[in-house]
């Protein structure tokens, strides 16, 4: 791989599980509770300090730290030249990132918002995602692009899009969304580091989620799911904001004795075959959660794959559950439109658990 | 601003002065070149030996005269119609027609000269010269950049978000607009109602020229002047060359159905190449012998087009799988697998 390994986890799992159970053991090391949001900034300070050729830019990044303060300190620590506040043009940040990355820069670009990331569409797609291999390999682009994403703060219109398959869909990109403090340190740290260009979608309702881990910290290589909860029942795969979702409904399932094994994705694309195909094939059956509209959603080629790959393993149909197929709503009425618990555990008694079928068909 | 008039005949300017004789000399070789290149890309086009070709045939001066302005280590921003330029820069002309022959989107290693990936999208490589060259100076390296576009393509969001950025970063680089008067088969004037593509430059804080782009020594003085002055801090600039595109757009398309020949024919009037000529031949700085090089010159670089063009490179299909990522991932490492097997069975 291009990219820096990433070095192995320590002991347990105190960085590559967001369960209950690992987190009290490293609270019982001694370790702090940190947010997303701190463990993100704490990534881009470790990553400025280590590499000269780092740098951080976008809109209000600079002396206010960001809307989110993910870029907190950044400019006063390490000076304008490693961060600074750009014109408010996100296709001309994007497009200037790629012309620094041409010449062996390492830039990491904010766009405040999911849905502020669109006028920049067109240099992701047209070029970032494609100068690697129109040039032949002579050309990497090692840009990352950090995106806060999806819905749930009670933002107003345009502040709450899931926006992640506008990229997945694009061959040459990296499309990475954390679900844990600690995967958010150590992927983005990673993303960095990487050669190919990265969409880091970052979930935003998240970034006060805690968890208690030592940082610096490395978790799995990004490009692998991980199983963040097993069982043996169903899977239930999650990213992003949904992961700490998934482990609540798992939560619940477990309390009327159905074991839930959750899967968080962490790279969305290249897609990582392996791990969840192996997960549902002991579970045989499995749920994909995602906050985006259903329709043409992340989730579709997550259930054919599935589907392609554990046919003659698989109980029930792959469900989808996602959002509403309508234009995210106004902050009074997310809560419809964004799954909860209640709509996941839901979909997992349609899975045709035995009973019913026999039922049905009996 | 014209320095040479269409007779051939130097005109004063109180700000610019005409190159030396051995830059117009080398204006006018390059151009001949140039103009011979275009005419066999052409040919190969309607041979069916590439895919399409976007002629610049008539603006060899705009192209020439920005090109031989740039320093050693300057970095060229070529759009699709810029073969000229790109063959003036020193890329090789076979591997300029890589895009329109269909083997590959660009046929060359940009570090190597010094020349970003023809850009086809307008106006979008815009902003990334203005980040290369920020990334230069951040490194220490005086690197300026040429960035070539048309009069259709200032109007994209894109160009002025390069413009406003290059102008708040004080990065060293000048966008040279051939306005060569049609986007395809749309007018200029539907474009802009500035007084000038020039102006525009004036919302940015930037410094607008406005020149005859069929001058190529006027090109050449103010393409300088303005890198120069960028070099220098003074910021970058647009400069506007008005010149015109004496052929159709590209060799499918249609030009009768929406201009006037009479237009072409007063523009063919005011040739690039038959005014520096006159010019160099009245003053003595070439003669006949001198001429007759450079046609040989460039009758050598289009044989040499045309004889390896005439051997198809062999294309292997594993190329679409090893650099699309820095390690080709385990999916694509699949469907990779598949092809092979596909192309096994054939």
């Amino acid at each position: 791989m291009a990219h820096t390994p990433p070095t192995p986890p320590t002991g347990t799992e105190t960085a590559a599980t967001a369960s209950g159970a690992a987190a009290s053991a490293a609270a019982a090391q001694g370790a702090a509770e940190v947010t997303m949001g701190a463990a993100l900034n704490r990534a881009l300070h470790d990553a400025v300090a280590e590499d000269p050729d780092v740098l951080v830019y976008g809109e209000d990044v600079g002396p206010l730290g960001g809307v989110f303060r993910v870029t907190d300190g950044l400019t006063s620590t390490f000076g304008e030249e490693r961060c600074f506040d750009s014109p408010l043009a996100e296709s001309g940040i994007v497009g200037t990132a790629i012309g620094m990355a041409m010449y062996g820069l390492r830039p990491v670009v904010e766009m405040q918002f999911d849905a502020f990331a669109y006028p920049a569409f067109e240099q992701v797609v047209s070029h970032l995602a494609k100068m690697r291999n129109r040039t032949r390999g002579a050309v990497p682009l090692p840009v990352v692009i950090r995106v806060p994403y999806g819905g749930g703060i009670g933002g107003v219109e345009h502040h709450s899009d899931s926006s992640e398959a506008y990229y997945t869909h694009t061959p040459g990109l990296r499309v990475v969304t954390p679900g844990t403090p600690a995967d958010a340190y150590s992927m983005l740290r990673e993303a960095i580091a990487c050669d190919d260009p990265v969409v880091f979608l970052e979930p935003k309702r998240r970034y006060w989620s805690r968890q208690s881990v030592d940082l610096p910290v490395r978790t799995e290589p990004m490009e692998r799911s991980v199983v963040r909860r097993p069982g043996s029942d169903v899977t239930l795969i999650a990213y992003g904001p949904m992961v700490e979702t998934a482990l609540e409904a798992a939560e619940q399932a477990a309390a009327e004795g159905r074991d839930v094994e959750v899967v968080d994705l962490r790279q969305l694309a290249p897609f990582d075959d392996a791990t969840v195909a192996a997960s549902v094939r002991r579970t045989g059956r499995a749920v994909v959660v995602h906050e985006a509209s259903v329709f043409g959603g992340y989730g579709a080629e997550v259930a054919a794959r599935l589907t392609e790959q554990c046919f003659h393993y698989l109980e029930a149909p792959v469900l989808r559950v996602g959002g509403l197929d309508v234009p995210y709503p106004p902050p009074k009425l997310e809560e419809h439109h964004l799954p909860g618990v209640d709509r996941i555990l839901a979909a997992m008694d349609r899975l045709q658990w035995e009973s019913e079928w026999v039922e049905g068909h009996g | 601003m014209r320095l040479v008039d269409r007779h051939g005949r130097r005109r004063e300017h109180p700000s610019f002065t005409a190159p030396d004789h051995a830059v117009l000399a080398e204006l006018h070789r390059a151009m001949v070149i140039g103009r011979r290149f275009n005419q066999q890309a052409s040919t190969l086009a309607r041979q069916g030996r590439l895919a399409v070709y976007p002629s610049s045939m008539g603006q060899e001066a705009a192209q020439v005269g920005g090109v031989l302005a740039l320093s050693e280590q300057d970095w060229l921003f070529p759009s699709y119609r810029d073969s000229v330029a790109m063959v003036t820069h020193g890329v090789d002309p076979v591997k300029t027609l890589t895009l329109f022959r269909g083997d590959w989107h660009s046929g060359y290693n940009p570090h190597h000269y010094r020349c970003a990936p023809q850009c086809t999208p307008l106006a979008t490589n815009a902003s990334h010269a203005v980040g290369l060259t920020y990334a230069a100076r951040r490194k220490g390296r005086d690197v300026a950049a040429l960035v070539l576009m048309g009069d259709g393509a200032t109007s994209e969001g894109d160009a002025h978000e390069a413009y406003n950025f290059a102008a708040v970063w004080n990065t060293p680089v000048v966008f040279l607009v051939q306005n060569n008067h049609w986007a395809i088969s749309v007018p200029v004037h539907r474009q802009s109602i500035a007084p000038t593509l020039a102006h525009k430059a004036v919302g940015y804080g930037m410094r607008g020229y406005n020149v005859d782009g069929n001058d190529a020594a006027a090109v050449h003085s103010v393409v300088s002047h303005a890198l120069a002055e960028a070099r220098a801090g003074g910021g970058p600039a647009i400069v506007e060359a008005l010149t015109y595109r004496i052929d159709p757009h590209t060799n499918s398309d249609a030009p009768q159905r929406y201009r006037d020949s009479a237009e072409v024919e007063y523009w063919a009037e005011r040739d690039p190449l038959a005014r520096l000529e006159t010019l160099l031949r009245n003053e003595q700085i070439v003669d006949d012998g001198l001429l007759g090089i450079y046609e040989r010159d460039a009758e050598r670089v289009a044989t040499a087009v045309r004889d390896r063009m005439a051997v198809e490179d062999k294309l292997d299909p594993d190329s679409l799988f090893t650099d699309v990522y820095a390690a080709i991932p385990p999916a694509l490492e699949q469907q990779r697998r598949e092809l092979a097997e596909e192309l096994r069975q054939v």
